[in-house]
Order: structure tokens, then sequence, then C-alpha cells
């Protein structure tokens, strides 16, 4: 199961998650950017970090690399795509995700680990997981809170889109305490905190996100 | 070439809290006439040429600005 990892200049987190996918049993494939080649990758994930410095607001630019254009196209014809922080960034900016993240309500960078609870675990990225299953994975973001008009909000929140909630505090200020959405027909995921460094006993909080690299392998089998 | 302005703000809705902290500093030096700041992005375009309206609205309502939460003023020179 070959699953993308995409470099944009500035992403700093691509190798967490190429490593996450390896310990998950899938095979991590490296893109660039600046191809346009996804390489028959059977999904695609997009990592944290600060592509082109957040120049213009955080994921714009990249959000319209060649490679982005492939992307979209094979996002709606259902090909799994997760955008994490950063990603989850670019992902808003490319319209594949509804709303906006936008800077911290409280002005300041937040890095700790953080309980979220899964509202959705009938996605392609979440389905090892229980609805209403609390899992603890560190967030890190300056630019995390998630908006939209309320009307978008409620209609999200009717469509069931919420992916994930923050569970014991709102590090960021996001609306609803959103801190991950998908796409309407739950192939395409984004969200602020980071599972890539929650797949090791050693080196993160728990193990917790593990399971959104074992999900999309099934995600892909079930397509 | 042309000089074509480009204002961007967050929407009334959107709260902004760098204008909140900018407020904030003008109180404590006691700037207390100052009731708001809603702080934006203002680009300056130099464009060869007249300017086309169209394809500038189109720069800056999807690239300059963000419509999920951003309003966009195009500034066009005056003939």
């Amino acid at each position: 199961m070959r699953i993308g990892v995409i470099t944009f200049p500035g992403s700093l987190d691509d190798v967490d998650a190429a490593r996450a996918v390896r310990l998950a049993g899938g095979e991590p494939v490296a893109l660039w950017h600046a191809d346009h080649d996804l390489k028959d990758v059977d999904a695609v994930v997009l990592p944290g970090g600060f592509s082109y410095g957040d120049y213009l607001r955080a994921g714009a630019i990249a959000a319209r690399s060649p490679l982005m254009q492939d992307v979209v196209t094979a996002a709606h014809g259902g090909m799994p795509v997760l955008g994490i922080c950063n990603g989850f960034q670019v992902l808003c900016e490319a319209g594949l995700l509804p709303g906006a993240l936008t800077r911290n309500s409280h002005l300041h960078f937040r890095n700790r680990d953080q309980l979220l609870r899964v509202e959705r675990a009938d996605t392609a990225w979440t389905s090892d997981y229980a609805d209403g299953q609390e899992i603890l994975i560190p967030v890190k973001n300056g630019e995390g809170r998630y908006v939209a008009a309320d009307a978008g909000l409620d209609r999200l929140e009717g469509e069931g889109r919420v992916v994930f909630r923050y569970v014991g505090g709102n590090p960021n200020g996001s609306s609803r305490d959103i801190a991950g959405v998908t796409s309407e027909n739950g192939r395409v995921v984004g969200l602020m905190p980071h599972p890539e460094h929650a797949v090791e006993d050693l080196t993160g909080p728990s193990t917790d996100g593990l399971g959104f690299f074992t999900s999309v392998l099934k995600a892909v089998v079930a397509a | 070439m042309s000089r074509v302005v480009v204002d961007v703000v967050l929407k009334p809705e959107i709260s902004d809290p760098q204008g909140q902290a900018v407020l904030g500093a003008l109180g404590r030096l006691g700037h207390d006439s100052v009731r708001s700041v809603r702080q934006g992005k203002h680009f300056v375009l130099e464009v060869d040429g007249t300017p086309d309206e169209a394809e500038l609205k189109q720069i800056a309502e999807t690239l300059l600005a963000n419509p999920v939460i951003e309003d966009v003023e195009l500034h066009l020179p005056k003939d």
C-alpha cells in the first residue's frame, strides 16, 4: 500500500509522517510539491510545518503548487487525503475542506499533549477508532483557530463533518472546539494536532496516533 | 505601468486578536478615543499596460484574500 507524503518548501514533519506510515505497515512514498506526479500512490498525507514561511496566509501558497492540482483531482475521485496542521491549512486553502485556520485567539504558539474526542469513526482515516473514543496526541500551532461563518458551522455539524473536538481545554480558540473536519464523502480529513508524533512510546505521549495510518490501509483495500 | 492597490481585512464576524492586542496597547498609551482596531493586509501591484479589472478582481479574490474569512477591496488607478 503506497502512501504519499508531500514535501513543500518549509515542511517539517514529512519524515515523521513517512515513519508513521511505515510503522503502520504501509509503504511511504516521498512526493515533491513542484512535480505533477503522484507516483501511483493510494493515499496522500500533507504534513505539518511552515510551507513558504506562512507568507500571505498559512498554507495559501502551497495550496496553489503544481502537485496540489493533482491532489485535488484525485481527492474528487475518492483518494484518501490527510492534512496535519499546516497540511490541514493547505487543504482548507485548496478548497478540499471547509473553513479556515487563523491566528490563535490568545496570540501565543501553543505546544502540548492534547486530548481529542473522535466524533466520526467511519472516515478513511479514523475507522480504527471508536465513536466517542478519547485520544492523546501533541498539538503545536500558532495559527490553529478553526473558523467559519456560523451558518457554515451549523451545516457542518448537521452533516456530521466534525471528526475531532478538543477535550480538556481548547488550545487555540477554535470555534465549537473543532480540531478536525472531513469532506462530504469522508475520504479527506484535516486536523491541527499531530497523530504522526504519537506512534511510539519512546517519543510520543501515547501511540494513539497510529490508528490514522492503519485505518487508511483498510480504506484503500475497501475502495 | 499602472499601480493597483488591494486591501484585505478579516470579515466583521471573524474575531481579530491582533487588532485587539493593538487596541489594548493604545489604551495603555492613553489613546482612549480609539474604539476598535482591525488589522489587515495592503498589497501594491505594478501592472503592465492598462489594468484588466476582471483579472485583478480574480487575483484579489482567489489568491490575495481568502473569501471564507476575508473581505477584499480593489483600488484601480483613476483616469
